[in-house]
């Protein structure tokens, strides 16, 4: 690669309409803007990990005796409670905090 | 061919040659290529190029458009300078990562070896690939000749990566008649064009660097966070960068002019329109045989000039207004056509451009050329005279098509 003319990122001059980019980290989780959360019925969970293995996100948790959801991180797409084979997973409305 | 490259030159060779050539002179860092019909001899003789060493860069082969422009991307935000080629159904498969290219202020050139667009199936010239893009944000020049095809390409890195501009440019040649189209060419020695391009800068202001992680287009606007202020900042500054680049193409044109003696109408050309009462408009390749029909109607006494776009995006405004308030009347030749409109798209331009000579003429819309069909000097004799007929009070229906019993 060649030498570039001009040295990256000189911050004060960089107009601020050219590309947009992002140097800070937003502390925003899905668990910020979710409207509906799962809830999981302990009993009828027999821990088959479906709900793990389909996960986009990944917050499903392993308990000792079923899986829950972390749920700073769950976005409440459903797809967990889509796809319980035994129906242990109902999705409820956000009502505030 | 093995020719010492620190010395002006002058070789025979097809439109695509000559844009290889000044590729080569360019010194990108990264070429990525899928071919096409009719450029497919141009990335053949860049690859030929890099295979033999002539240039040094490295050649992406990659299966289709889309994958040439995402990887470019990728290559412009690490700071390369960078090319591609391609034409009708080769950009518009290209046109997701296309599109986004201006709004990432991403420097690169790239030929549009224009194409008629399908269906009916076609493999020849005409230019509504590059019509049908021309909201995408990208710089549009279209060339006259081979000799300007080789100018302007070189031309076109020193205008996408000024700073004030920092956008994508299509330097447009027409399929099969430049393409392919063989004549002589002046090539400047490799050190003056290193003098006039100077080093690659591409990505000073957004870069996929370690040292300095950021996320490269953010989701940006909406409901949520910043507001909408911040997507209308953007757009406002990609209006900004093409503005700026109708004085960035005038200097650059000068300075190539200075440097190498050969002067191109940067954004308007003008040709006998002092003392003209009518014009015809044209773009690309067609204005040679124009030009001749005009010289011709000339000498029957005819007082038809010319005016010629060479850059349509950023539409030059200000040219083409000053030109326009110099005739009574004026015709518009299109290669392509605007669906919407029923006539040619640079015609619908060349209206717009006539609110702000605050005078309204009368216009006629033909189009021809199209699926590389011939715009012969008789087809121009035949624009001219109906040109010269054209009246304010009479407004044509439809455009006239120029090919329709050929």
């Amino acid at each position: 690669m060649q030498q570039q003319s001009r040295k990256h990122f000189d911050a004060s001059s960089i107009p601020d309409d050219l590309a947009p980019i992002a140097t800070v980290l937003s502390k925003m989780l899905p668990g910020n803007w979710r409207s509906m959360r799962p809830v999981i019925d302990r009993l009828k969970c027999v821990k088959c990990g479906l709900c793990w293995l389909y996960c986009p996100v990944q917050c499903v948790v392993e308990k000792p005796r079923w899986f829950d959801f972390d749920l700073a991180v769950c976005k409440g797409c459903g797809v967990c409670a889509q796809e319980c084979p035994h129906r242990a997973i109902a999705m409820i409305e956000e009502a505030g905090q | 061919m093995t020719v010492p490259s620190n010395a002006p030159r002058s070789a025979v060779c097809e439109g695509n040659e000559a844009a290889a050539i000044a590729v080569g002179l360019a010194r990108p860092d990264v070429v990525a290529v899928y071919p096409i019909t009719p450029q497919s001899s141009l990335v053949e003789h860049l690859s030929q190029m890099i295979a033999d060493g002539r240039l040094k860069a490295d050649l992406m082969n990659v299966e289709g458009e889309h994958a040439v422009m995402c990887g470019l991307q990728g290559v412009a935000l690490a700071g390369g300078r960078t090319f591609t080629a391609t034409c009708g159904p080769g950009v518009a498969y290209m046109f997701e990562p296309y599109v986004r290219t201006p709004g990432l202020r991403l420097p690169m050139v790239a030929s549009l070896v224009t194409r008629d667009l399908l269906s009916p199936q076609c493999v020849w010239g005409g230019q509504q690939d590059a019509m049908v893009v021309r909201e995408a944000g990208w710089i549009q020049m279209h060339c006259e000749s081979v000799q300007e095809i080789l100018d302007t390409t070189v031309m076109a890195f020193k205008i996408a990566e000024h700073r004030d501009v920092m956008l994508p440019v299509n330097v447009c040649h027409d399929g099969n008649y430049l393409s392919f189209g063989v004549t002589r060419v002046e090539i400047p020695a490799q050190q003056d064009i290193d003098t006039f391009l100077g080093p690659p800068s591409v990505n000073w202001h957004v870069a996929l660097d370690p040292q300095r992680p950021m996320a490269v287009d953010p989701l940006t606007g909406g409901a949520g966070g910043v507001g909408p202020r911040t997507f209308v900042r953007y757009r406002k500054g990609e209006c900004r960068g093409m503005q700026n680049a109708l004085r960035v193409i005038r200097e650059v044109h000068a300075e190539w002019g200075a440097r190498f003696g050969r002067h191109h109408a940067p954004l308007v050309e003008e040709y006998r329109l002092d003392d003209a009462d009518y014009a015809l408009v044209t773009i690309g390749s067609m204005t040679g045989a124009a030009k001749d029909a005009v010289d011709a109607a000339r000498e029957s006494g005819e007082p038809v000039g010319l005016i010629k776009i060479k850059t349509f995006r950023p539409f030059p405004l200000e040219a083409m207004v000053a030109a326009l308030s110099k005739v009574k009347r004026v015709g518009v030749v299109d290669r392509s056509v605007s669906f919407g409109w029923n006539c040619g798209p640079a015609y619908q331009e060349t209206l717009g451009a006539l609110y702000h000579t605050g005078r309204p003429i009368a216009a006629a819309s033909f189009i021809g050329g199209l699926a590389g069909a011939d715009i012969t000097v008789d087809h121009f004799a035949r624009a001219i005279a109906l040109t010269r007929e054209a009246t304010w009070e009479h407004k044509p229906d439809g455009p006239v098509w120029l090919n329709e019993n050929d």
